[in-house]
């Protein structure tokens, strides 16, 4: 199962490192983290995604709560929520897939944000399955670089994860 | 107008301001400006000891038997790595530590400085917080949170580092130890959940086959009163964990020893067959539960812990209780006496009658496997390790502090001394560090100076730390050290024999062994060596003698090296699966 989990730290040096080391030293495992201070300068917000059954994951909540640097935890998939990643990937594009490539990426609502004589770099946001499926969608092109954020994601409605 | 202070003098400062008595520690370059702090003072004692890792253990038994935060203080690079192993030690048995590790100036910090190491960074996942000091300014907020931490919630050990330039004594800062602290993020549970506890305490008294298991939580928080009191007034047996055992008197009939691995047989047998089990401040520990999916098929778990990452990490609680086991153990006693006062005549005759029932079943158990406490020497025969610990059990008339090391010694001791009192059994449970013992004795000693402190350890635990002989001869301290000389690492070789085809593989060294007495009486100490069965009750009456009251006293005990401990639990099985002796086990369910 996957779990997309928010965490509220406090934004000091060495927080990020005992999460993270928090994981490999319990054998959870990280599938994409992405980290950066909210508006409150004193707290930066995490968010994680995970693998693994119930047990697990409320395992991982729990141990993450035990850190002295973590001041709250959420699990978003708990309930209904968003969850946006962004993904720049940057494309072979000769003059014969050009087109093809312009129209998937308006298909997918993606744009085009650096353009050179037989490259696209495409920006594309959205859930990670839409990201994938981009990447399978442009086929045969050849992919040069795939850069993702990881996911970001925030409770839907009055769902709040603060302070 | 506050007082001006270095950073040195400041983080000394701090200390006396916390009631610390004792820092267990060893100095170096980086820590230079520290020490001499330390030198300007005298309320604040430094033990001098000869390895790092002995203050470590120094300062966890020292806390262990008060309760008290141990204190230890190292230079940077090997002083702070030579740490480790304590402080791992006392994260895994919840111990409160505060480690304050010197660290390189700041300016060199990432530069492969001399003596330089990532303290915070090779600490980090035996701690249960570190912190790095940036300026003296900081020093009485961080000392302040360190102690905070270290000793409130589930304990553990909180490592502070110190670069040299923070404690420069020429540069100085506002000194005011705060009061008190607030952290946001840190709020450890107090009072358990008042409905959650009723209905604890309703399937307790509606049980057939009720067991409270226990452990190190309810000696950390000091709950052993409320808890005697609970389990008596309902009759129900109690068991122990290693780390649990003085919580609940050990002579006690309602008491039915260790459980686990090589826990009796009566406890085990009681575990699987219970149909309720109240697990109070233990955590279902692979050495006590064998196989999790075979553990206790039939019961409902309560767990009480104050850290909820505990509840429901190895077995499903059916009633999970977050808190401090003292505050929920008592709020369950009132709840208990509710109850019984509000008992109709037919529910008591009821209860009782099946209590009767699963103590005659408990009994059985016990008269049939149980562990044999008035053995008796045998002239001419080798000497039992169990023996030996039974006649140190008489010397000393149950009231030490017993130390110990780790392997077969530790279980011996475990199974064979009871403890009528909390905080008087001191072993690493968690990690199982040989080397402990005899530090954690001298610890205990610094602790409580006229008390009986006793070492049970064998040779090879106690030759990973001996060079602390000489530490308690500067400092005077009597331990009496019991080494169950069995010539061999007798875990491993037992392992070995029942596992391994009795390959001794690198668990022998019979020939190569010191002379201990000598050894003892090289470091200034008393020694005496016991081979024979009749010589042993003598040795321990000396040994235990006043004559010999302010001696540090090592009694070199060989005992039968064929020795196994039993009951040992069977790979895979659950809890009723034991092999009981060399040539009987317990028959497959």
């Amino acid at each position: 199962m996957r779990r997309i989990i928010a965490v509220l730290l406090e934004n000091e040096a060495g927080a990020l490192s005992r999460v993270i080391g928090l994981f490999s030293q319990r054998n959870f495992n990280i599938e994409s983290l992405t980290v950066a201070p909210t508006e409150d300068v004193t707290l930066s917000r995490l968010t994680l995604t995970t693998e693994g059954d119930e047990r697990t994951v409320e395992q991982i909540t729990k141990q993450l709560h035990k850190l002295v640097e973590v001041v709250k935890v959420m699990d978003l998939c708990e309930a209904d929520h968003i969850e946006r990643e962004l993904m720049l990937i940057k494309v072979r594009a000769g003059a014969n897939d050009r087109q093809e490539i312009k129209r998937t990426a308006d298909i997918f609502r993606g744009q085009i944000v650096d353009v050179t004589a037989d490259t696209y770099t495409v920006q594309l946001v959205g859930p990670s399955d839409k990201l994938d499926a981009f990447i399978r969608a442009i086929g045969k092109a050849p992919i040069l670089e795939v850069v993702r954020s990881g996911v970001s994601g925030v409770g839907r409605g009055d769902r709040v994860l603060s302070l | 107008m506050a007082e001006m202070l270095s950073g040195g003098d400041m983080l000394i400062r701090a200390l006396q301001d916390e009631g610390v008595e004792y820092v267990f520690g060893y100095p170096g370059g980086a820590a230079l400006h520290i020490y001499d702090a330390i030198f300007k003072q005298q309320k604040v004692e430094h033990v001098l000891v000869r390895h790092e890792q002995a203050a470590t253990h120094m300062a966890d038994g020292y806390a262990r038997a008060t309760g008290k935060p141990g204190v230890v203080l190292v230079t940077s690079g090997p002083g702070a790595t030579n740490a480790i192993t304590g402080i791992a030690t006392a994260y895994m048995d919840s111990i409160p530590m505060v480690v304050i590790s010197a660290q390189v100036p700041q300016d060199l910090i990432g530069t492969d400085a001399f003596q330089e190491t990532d303290m915070v960074g090779i600490s980090r996942p035996v701690v249960k917080h570190s912190f790095m000091v940036k300026s003296a300014a900081e020093m009485p907020a961080v000392v302040k949170k360190a102690f905070h931490l270290a000793s409130s919630g589930r304990p553990g050990p909180v490592v502070i580092d110190v670069p040299k330039d923070t404690t420069e004594p020429t540069v100085f800062a506002e000194y005011e130890y705060p009061q008190s602290i607030m952290m946001r993020s840190y709020n450890p549970a107090t009072k358990g959940n008042g409905r959650q506890i009723r209905k604890a305490i309703n399937a307790l008294v509606q049980a057939h086959r009720p067991v409270i298991y226990v452990g190190g939580g309810v000696i950390m928080a000091d709950a052993s009163e409320p808890l005697r009191q609970l389990v008596k007034a309902a009759g129900w047996p109690i068991t122990s964990t290693l780390m649990g055992l003085g919580a609940y008197p050990g002579e006690d009939p309602q008491f039915l020893g260790m459980l686990g691995m090589h826990g009796s047989y009566q406890a085990n047998m009681a575990m699987h067959e219970a149909d309720l089990i109240c697990c109070i401040g233990a955590r279902f520990d692979d050495r006590v539960t064998n196989n999790p999916d075979k553990f206790s098929p039939q019961a409902t778990i309560i767990h009480v812990d104050v850290d909820p990452a505990s509840i429901s990490k190895i077995v499903e609680a059916d009633i999970p209780i977050v808190g401090d086991a003292n505050l929920v153990v008592q709020e369950m006693g009132a709840n208990l006496a509710a109850t019984l006062e509000a008992e109709s005549a037919d529910s008591k005759a009821a209860r009782e009658e099946r209590s009767a029932k699963w103590w005659q079943q408990i009994n059985t158990w016990r008269d049939a496997h149980g562990f044999d406490h008035h053995m008796q020497p045998e002239p001419g025969k080798p000497i039992l390790p169990q023996l030996a610990v039974q006649a140190v059990y008489r010397a000393t008339e149950g009231e030490a502090y017993v130390t110990s090391d780790v392997g077969q010694h530790q279980m011996f001791a475990a199974q064979y001394y009871h403890f009528p009192e909390p905080r008087r059994w001191i072993n690493s449970g968690g990690l199982g560090t040989m080397g402990f013992g005899l530090p954690s004795a001298m610890g205990v000693q610094m602790a409580f100076p006229d008390a009986t402190v006793v070492c049970v350890t064998g040779e090879g635990s106690f030759m990973m730390n001996m060079q602390e002989l000489s530490t308690c001869l500067q400092y005077g301290l009597p331990i009496k050290i019991i080494n169950l000389n069995n010539q061999a690492l007798g875990m491993v070789k037992q392992w070995q024999d029942m596992q391994y085809g009795g390959r001794h593989s690198q668990s022998t060294y019979s020939d190569s062994l010191p002379d201990f007495k000598t050894l003892v009486e090289a470091f200034g100490h008393v020694g005496i060596k016991v081979s024979e069965a009749e010589a042993l009750e003598p040795a321990l009456q000396q040994a235990f003698s006043n004559e010999l009251k302010n001696r540090l006293v090592f009694v070199d005990i060989w005992v039968d090296p064929h020795e196994h401990v039993y009951p040992m639990a069977i790979k895979g099985g659950s809890m009723r699966d034991m092999i009981l002796s060399k040539s009987l086990a317990t028959e497959p369910n």
